[in-house]
């Protein structure tokens, strides 16, 4: 399925806010295995969320973590420009 | 380390100037509750707890207020961007213009500049944990008040997420205050030096 840039973005921002939640969670409570199930298949899909991002739109992180081209990374809007 | 990643925590589309909204905003930029503060203070209380859980909700905490920081540096920005000298003279932004201009600079809505003397280190887990625990009250009341100040939406729904992750923290550290509780109980003696020499 096709998906706008905004769109790819906002699935993004969603994953990765149920593992910030799930991570903080689990930062207190490392035993708690259904928690730990969800983290798994939350960074799963926001995993491979920002690969399909990255194929199509270029580099998300810096330092490496994303296999892409620099240039673009310099080039794309910035996360608080409108 | 730190990595950075292209996107803000929670998105910010603010489309038309506020410069009132961007001098009120600067509390939790660069206020003493600010998330600057909130950053710096549980990144550097990391190096005295005494369990592994406690590190590593200071770790992910701080590092969720640094993402918080970003999204109340980019609100500041939308705010005044575009906003013209008068306008930010009505806003009461005269004087920050003149040493600022459109920048966003840590401070609070009076101009009075981010100090870390708004926060302690104190080296001892149970102090530091109960000012968090207050750290994250005052800034969600804080987010509270700023709520009050506009009837924007594109403001007031940032705000909204920023304030609901204050009780989350809140939640949190309560828990590692209570791990730290009960792992001094369960120690047979006073760390304190002073007790120990006299022993």
């Amino acid at each position: 399925m096709e998906m706008t840039e905004q769109c790819l973005k906002a699935k993004i921002t969603e994953a990765q806010f149920a593992c910030v939640e799930l991570q903080l969670y689990l930062d207190t409570h490392p035993d708690d295995e259904a928690a730990a199930t969800d983290f798994t298949c939350y960074s799963e899909k926001l995993q491979q969320l920002i690969a399909r991002y990255e194929q199509e739109y270029g580099p998300f992180l810096n330092f490496g973590h994303s296999i892409s081209d620099m240039g673009s990374w310099v080039y794309q809007k910035w996360p608080w420009e409108l | 380390m730190w990595i950075y990643e292209k996107q803000l925590e929670y998105p910010v589309n603010i489309t038309k100037p506020d410069p009132r909204m961007a001098k009120l905003l600067l509390a939790q930029y660069g206020g003493p509750d600010s998330e600057l503060g909130a950053a710096l203070r549980y990144l550097s209380q990391r190096y005295s707890m005494p369990d592994d859980r406690v590190r590593a909700t200071l770790t992910d905490i701080g590092t969720e207020e640094l993402a918080h920081w970003e999204m109340l540096a980019a609100m500041i920005h939308q705010c005044m961007q575009g906003a013209s000298c008068e306008e930010l003279t009505a806003a009461g932004l005269n004087g920050y213009y003149v040493m600022h201009d459109h920048g966003v600079y840590p401070c609070d809505p009076n101009g009075v500049p981010f100090s870390s003397a708004c926060f302690a280190v104190t080296g001892d887990p149970i102090a530091d944990l109960v000012e968090d625990m207050a750290a994250e009250q005052k800034a969600r009341v804080t987010y509270e008040h700023l709520m009050n100040m506009t009837d924007n939406c594109q403001i007031i729904e940032p705000l909204y997420f920023l304030r609901e992750r204050e009780v989350v923290h809140y939640q949190r550290f309560g828990e590692c205050l209570e791990i730290v509780q009960n792992k001094l109980n369960t120690r047979s003696s006073c760390t304190c030096r002073n007790n120990r020499r006299r022993r």
